[in-house]
């Protein structure tokens, strides 16, 4: 399989802050990937540069096996929807679509009208006159029916409630498997798109914590709550991601398999014991970092 | 997001569970087609690439077979096969713990034979 992006060391710094510190990793052609932080983490920094819209302060970065900036021949095959976008004074819906339309060289037509239908959009209205969610289903339009060889969402559902995030995602899902590309979704909603990512990479304070197989970080951890003492002693020799105290009681979030001997130990000291999804992880992973620093 | 799928377990093992199940309660004969990874894929949103690695886990487990060109079906046997490999679980996953919590509230074994005979007539 051929890849899409090769990043390595990328580093973006504002004076003495880096926002993006020595990110290294590539995306295969034809996958979904997931690229997710808390907020400020440097997502948004690492599309920018992708898209040859910031400059890195250093590393190397080629998308299509080319240097992005001002490079049409990379440029044409990228399609960025991001929760920012301004569009020229005075057009109207029509007009964002038909200048899409010349700008994306797969860019389908029919695909596009089916789509606007869907959303429920007033094609004739003039985008300053639209409501933030009306932006928002315009962004998805241009990001599904352009079928870029690379397409990234940053957050592009502002607004929309969860009816239209759904119709998102069943567009998303039946449009690429009849016409596969590289997929980036960034979001902070891990719930709701994580079944659908084939790859995670998960960015905390401007560097690189995750990078894996999406599937392989469900069953990856489990929890266990009951009197503290007991946790203690449970968790004594494995290896806990995450504790809470409540007075007498406590819960810890431990990395491993929920196997038949974690039961039993677990149920031999009267704790309760649960899995934990993907969406829980990542928190507990960036939350754990971040806790750290404060304590350094 | 889904309500069918949990984000806590591999979804290729879910995807290939639910298939199982379809074996298992006939509603995928043997020598019939499964649904291709892009349906999957569409209808329980989930990335196709998941869908088939758990649809090539039965391959692997010889429950299902490809058709070059069509697509996968399901092997003469598998049911069975499926229903001795179940029969194995239910005594780990069911008759193991619930003889575990039995213990803990000092139900006796005869106490649980017993009820287990009741919850039968009462089905």
């Amino acid at each position: 399989m051929s890849q899409v992006l090769q990043v390595r060391d990328l580093t973006k710094s504002y004076g003495k802050f880096n926002a993006v510190d020595r990110i290294s990793f590539t995306l295969e052609e034809n996958r979904i990937y997931g690229l997710l932080g808390r907020n400020g983490a440097g997502k948004t920094t690492v599309m920018n540069m992708i898209t040859a819209q910031l400059f890195p302060t250093s590393g190397e970065l080629k998308v299509f096996g080319e240097e992005p900036y001002e490079n049409n021949r990379v440029l044409s095959r990228i399609c960025f929807i991001k929760e920012s976008q301004k569009y020229p004074e005075n057009f109207r819906i029509e007009d964002v679509l038909a200048t899409a339309a010349i700008l994306y060289p797969n860019w389908d037509r029919g695909f596009a009208a089916s789509l606007v239908e869907d959303f429920k959009l007033p094609i004739k209205r003039k985008m300053k006159k639209l409501s933030r969610g009306m932006l928002s289903s315009v962004g998805i339009i241009i990001g599904l029916a352009s079928r870029a060889p690379l397409t990234i969402f940053d957050e592009p559902y502002l607004g929309l409630d969860a009816v239209a995030r759904t119709l998102f995602y069943d567009r998303l899902m039946q449009d690429y498997t009849e016409y596969p590309r590289t997929i980036i979704l960034s979001t902070h909603l891990i719930d709701e798109v994580s079944a659908m990512l084939e790859h995670v990479l998960v960015i905390d304070s401007g560097k690189l914590l995750l990078n894996e197989d999406a599937d392989a970080l469900r069953g990856r951890a489990y929890s266990v709550a009951g009197k503290t003492a007991k946790v203690e002693q449970f968790i004594a020799g494995r290896r806990a991601i995450h504790r809470d105290t409540f007075g007498a009681l406590a819960s810890a979030t431990l990395m491993g398999g929920l196997d038949a001997d974690v039961r039993r130990q677990a149920d031999l000291l009267n704790l309760e014991i649960a899995p934990v999804s993907m969406q829980q992880l990542i928190v507990h992973f960036t939350t754990e970092k971040t806790q750290a620093k404060g304590g350094e | 997001m889904n309500p069918s799928m949990d984000d806590s377990r591999p979804i290729f093992m879910q995807i290939a569970e639910k298939i199982e199940d379809d074996i298992i309660e006939g509603d995928l004969p043997e020598e019939s087609q499964v649904p291709s990874t892009n349906q999957f894929a569409a209808l329980y949103r989930i990335n196709p690439a998941t869908a088939a690695k758990g649809v090539n886990l039965l391959v692997d487990e010889g429950i299902l077979y490809k058709k070059r060109g069509v697509g996968m079906f399901v092997k003469t046997g598998a049911r069975e096969v499926l229903r001795e490999k179940r029969k194995e679980q239910f005594y780990e996953q069911y008759v193991v713990s619930m003889i575990r919590e039995a213990e803990k509230l000092g139900i006796t074994t005869e106490q649980l034979t017993d009820m287990i005979r009741k919850g039968e007539t009462a089905r």
